[in-house]
């Protein structure tokens, strides 16, 4: 029985890493319909940058929160900027592209971050230094263990899917993404600025990796060039599972994938993990093709 | 369009054309066999399945506008099976150790079995799959890829991590070239037939073309299980020209490489597939001095910033959905 | 739009673009083979970037600090030595184009390479048919060396190394029930896991559970959680240091106390900074030891500090061993013939190497001693040497 409670907890901790990246890539995918599969490689970057940044400013030697929210707030801007610039010079040129091509644009972003990254931070890991300590003994009920980062983790999750559903149904810069997201030559003629709607859909959404990259980093401490790559597709197939567009969606997509891989590890074959992800992807696609909370969109003729 | 009826000698030259042809790819190959090293027949090879890969994918893809991520997982298909039918069953045959003709027949025959294996597999991926749309139908098959890749990972018969080392080095440039020869005919006299015509009329409009009476299932999937068969006589291909096959080699990378040949060449232009597929594999290579000099491999950061800028100056690829043809290049002529 | 049947076009561009590429290709490779003859030209194929770089990068350094030294002491037979290095992104297409690409267009009198067992099975079959020698520095994979007489390598193999540990575990540790957390996707991991268990078996020790990962992943939570339900004394984790570090803090993290052992994947300077104090205390299999007093191992550890600012870890050391075997072989063969280059890389005997003496079996692969190690403070401690006399000869 503690066993299969550790591994409720355990599944539910994965899940939430995996929430915190799918958010990113569901609410771009909202607004625009673009699969952004260089948001797995702005995770790398926001760890990356976040690394060099508590190191330059050693935070890591007077571990506490308000270092960590520092690091945070540091590398949101500065992936923002990224995604910014992204958006300007490789997405916003196709807007009236088919969409095969920004797919294809994403990919080419993504492929250039990988490699670029591995020119300049270096292939081999790093290690992503401890901005915040914790005595694990206190954190022990009996024989279960729980992790003080997982659980600020899951905590981070849920405040930025609040902070976003907010911003998304509660402002007006929320109403204008909808309404792009709705239909774009209708909202421009509205009056809605929906050049900038987008680009700060997407400085939003990069800044989201970056603060996903750091809390990574924090939890995993081995950060890498490439490991944006399989992080960034799970959490994709995170977010296609609970509905690609919805962001609590996302975040249930997460959690589920997080404890379904577990209990494939724990319980039946230790193996099969990926292919798990991917299966339980496939069955509900094709049982429920717009995911489990996302609403069936008809194509229109 | 306004193509003159051809006087009937000739016309005969324009049915056949292919036998001449594939005399021309033997007497080619040999030659080439003789008088070629091994590094530029290695990347002949490597050309030439890129190219079935490629045109096999923008079958699937640009001709009937599935948009499908799992080419690596059918080629995967087919290259096991093709491997394990040299490893396993040649011998208990004693088929093994040929030479000259001998050696390519049984390597056809083994290319078909795979390749047909692999359709098999596409049939199976096809029937549920091809009901979704769009991006739905690319996460799916992207899924079905991975799935497959992690199967041959863990299943011990096929190597598991370890591979399948010592795979007979069969591939010549006969049996390549012969295989991208058929595949091109195949494709180009089904798109010049009435099917064809209600295959783009699929992408071009599957609503339109389902109220016409096309049945729209059944064509996606016929469309679907025919590049599946490529990609599975790819697959053979490459395994017995790399003679040594593991999982790694079919992850979803390998996916996004041919799927970024059939976008660079232009969706639903089986030249542009031809042309795009033949860059890019023969530019890796012929950036590899810049490499020798820098000593950093940049080779990968100009591929992925040329797919980006080119994807910005021409979204729709190379040659668009245009084929490169004579009366195209004569128009090009006439502009200047 | 189709105007007219494509497909004669589509296949005579094809074959049009093809041949004339070849046809320059040729032209360039008279080039190259002019230049050659006043230096010795070796090719090596590495894992500079990809999946698989930090190791492809660490052995590059070895194979090029021995290569400074060659050199500087003026060569081999008074030339130069030259090696050509090229990336195969960590990917086996692009080892198989690199590989007979050195051999054709390079005319590379022996190449060095590759880290992986996987993509060293690429290259041997192309090196075997061109007759030209090959030296795998750190393949560990037994299939490599058996593609031909012309297959070289200077690391020792999964069976011995596996042996080691297992010996370690039941003899030093008196470990009796052990568990294994290994790597799906790293052949590697995979063979030395099959070598230990079998080896843990005849000394009677028992397996209790054993558990994989994939390579790359970052939560080993769950396979250790099914590990601790079974109480082993210590839990066998072959795998590449990248992940070690990071399955020794979540082992700690759920309570677990019991050493990790593992092979010669964990050596780099990184585990000890991702694992932190969680990989205290665990042990490792190993080719050397940085701290090894012989003055051999000491001028390499110094002089790679001075050249590449890192301790050199064991990929490192393996590198600089097989291109010293190699500029051996090569002094005893100023004609450069490939036949009689084999021959004298076949007759490596007592090879004075930094991962100890070397000398090559009939099997081509050398019987050299290992060396277990203990993470302490941060560092690796020398435990110790355990000489393949006693290993099964397979």
């Amino acid at each position: 029985m503690n066993e299969f409670i550790q591994h409720v907890i355990n599944g539910l901790s994965l899940g939430c890493i995996y929430a915190l990246v799918a958010i990113g890539y569901t609410l771009v995918f909202g607004v625009l319909s673009l699969i952004n599969f260089a948001h797995g490689e702005m995770v790398m970057m926001g760890a990356y940058f976040g690394m060099y940044f508590a190191k330059h400013f050693k935070l890591a030697e007077e571990p506490g929160i308000s270092g960590l929210l520092l690091t945070l707030v540091a590398t949101m801007i500065v992936t923002g900027c990224i995604g910014w610039c992204v958006e300007k010079f490789a997405y916003r040129p196709l807007k009236n592209a088919p969409r095969i091509n920004l797919l294809i644009t994403a990919v080419g972003v993504s492929l250039l971050f990988q490699f670029s990254g591995q020119l300049i931070f270096g292939s081999a890991p790093q290690f992503f230094p401890q901005l915040v300590e914790f005595n694990l003994d206190t954190w022990k009920i009996g024989e279960l263990q729980f992790n003080p980062l997982q659980i600020t983790v899951l905590g981070i999750a849920l405040v930025l899917t609040v902070v976003l559903q907010t911003l998304v149904f509660k402002t007006r810069t929320g109403r204008g993404m909808r309404a792009v997201s709705f239909n774009r030559d209708l909202a421009s003629l509205l009056g809605i600025p929906a050049t900038r709607v987008i680009s700060l859909t997407f400085v939003v959404g990069a800044a989201l990796a970056g603060a996903a990259g750091v809390l990574v980093g924090l939890v995993y401490p081995k950060i890498d060039p490439l490991m944006g790559s399989l992080l960034g597709l799970k959490s994709f197939v995170a977010a296609v599972v609970g509905g690609i567009g919805n962001l609590s969606g996302a975040v249930l997509g997460a959690l589920l994938l997080g404890l379904s891989e577990e209990f494939v590890v724990g319980y039946l074959a230790p193996t099969y993990r990926d292919a798990i992800a991917f299966a339980f992807l496939i069955i509900i696609l094709l049982w429920r093709p717009s995911g489990l909370l996302g609403v069936n969109r008809i194509e229109k003729v | 369009m306004k193509k003159s009826k051809s006087t009937p000698h000739l016309s005969v030259i324009h049915r056949f054309w292919f036998i001449p042809a594939i005399a021309a790819v033997a007497g080619i190959g040999y030659g080439l066999e003789a008088g070629l090293n091994a590094y530029a027949m290695s990347l002949l090879a490597n050309t030439g399945i890129s190219i079935l890969l490629a045109i096999s994918l923008n079958w699937v893809i640009g001709i009937t506008g599935q948009f499908s991520l799992g080419h690596a997982g059918l080629m995967a298909v087919g290259a096991y099976t093709s491997a394990l039918l040299s490893l396993r069953l040649a011998p208990a045959l004693s088929l093994t150790g040929l030479t000259g003709f001998a050696e390519s027949a049984v390597f056809s025959v083994n290319l078909l079995i795979a390749g047909l294996v692999a359709a098999f597999f596409g049939f199976l991926l096809g029937l549920p799959s091809l009901r979704l749309k769009g991006d739905y139908l690319a996460i799916v098959t992207l899924g079905f890829g991975e799935v497959i890749r992690v199967l041959f990972l863990n299943i011990d018969a096929f190597g598991g991590a370890r591979g399948l080392p010592g795979i007979p080095n069969s591939t010549h440039f006969f049996d390549v070239f012969s295989w991208v020869l058929i595949a091109v005919l195949i494709f180009s006299r089904i798109l010049n037939s009435p099917e064809g015509r209600a295959l783009k009329a699929v992408r071009e409009d599957p609503i339109a073309a389902q109220a016409l009476g096309i049945e729209l299932f059944q064509f996606k999937l016929k469309a679907f299980v025919l590049g599946a068969f490529f990609a599975g006589v790819a697959g053979g291909l490459y395994a017995h020209f790399l003679q040594y096959i593991n999982p790694q080699g079919f992850d979803f990378n390998r996916s996004f490489e041919i799927m970024i040949m059939v976008v660079l060449g232009g969706m639903g232009s089986l030249t542009g597939s031809v042309v795009a597929a033949t860059l890019l594999t023969i530019l890796k290579e012929a950036l590899r001095p810049l490499q020798e000099i820098t000593h950093i491999d940049f080779r990968m950061i100009l591929y992925s910033l040329a797919l980006i800028i080119l994807m910005l100056l021409r979204p729709q690829g190379l040659f668009g959905s245009k084929e490169l043809s004579l009366t195209f290049l004569k128009r090009l002529g006439g502009k200047r | 739009m189709f105007r007219q049947n494509p497909s004669r076009l589509t296949f005579a561009l094809a074959a049009v673009l093809a041949l004339s590429f070849s046809a320059c290709k040729k032209k360039e490779s008279t080039e190259t083979s002019a230049a050659s003859s006043s230096t010795i030209l070796i090719g090596e194929v590495g894992s500079l970037t990809g999946s698989e770089a930090t190791f492809g990068i660490s052995t590059h350094n070895g194979i090029d600090l021995a290569l400074k030294q060659i050199n500087a002491a003026g060569g081999i037979g008074g030339k130069q030595v030259q090696v050509v290095t090229i990336d195969n992104q960590s990917k086996n297409d692009e080892t198989a184009l690199a590989t007979s690409k050195l051999i054709t267009q390079n005319h590379v009198v022996a190449v060095l390479g590759e880290v992986a067992s996987s993509r060293s099975l690429v290259m041997a079959p192309i090196a075997q048919q061109n007759q030209v020698p090959m030296i795998s520095p750190s393949s560990t994979n037994p299939k490599v060396t058996q593609v031909g007489d012309y297959i070289f390598r200077t690391s020792f193999i999964d069976p011995f190394q596996g042996e080691v540990m297992a010996r370690f575990a039941s003899e030093n540790l008196k470990a009796k029930k052990l568990a294994i957390l290994k790597d799906v996707k790293s052949d590697y991991s995979m063979g030395l896991s099959q070598f230990f268990i079998e080896q843990l078996k005849k000394s009677g020790g028992e397996i209790v559970i054993e558990q994989s990962y994939a390579a790359g992943d970052l939560d080993f939570k769950s396979q250790l959680t099914a590990i601790r339900a079974k109480s082993p004394d210590a839990i066998f984790v072959p795998g590449y240091y990248t992940e070690v570090g990071l399955v020794a803090r979540q082992a700690r993290e759920l309570g677990m106390k019991m050493p990790l052992l593992g092979g010669d994947g964990w050596d780099s300077p990184k585990l000890y900074e991702i694992g932190g104090k969680a990989i205290e205390n665990s042990y490792f299999s190993n080719h050397y030891s940085h701290e090894d007093q012989s003055p051999r191992v000491q001028e390499f550890v110094k002089n790679y500090k001075a050249a590449y600012g890192a301790t050199p870890d064991g990929l490192a050391a393996m590198g600089f061993d097989a291109m010293m075997v190699l500029a051996e072989a090569l002094k005893k063969t100023p004609d450069l013939d490939h036949k009689k280059l084999r021959d004298a890389i076949a007759a490596t005997k007592d090879h004075p190497g930094v991962t100890g003496m070397l000398t090559l079996n009939s099997e081509r692969n050398p019987i050299k001693p290992a060396v277990v190690l203990k993470v302490e403070n941060n560092q690796s401690k020398f435990v110790a040497t355990i000489s393949p006399s006693a290993a099964p000869t397979k």
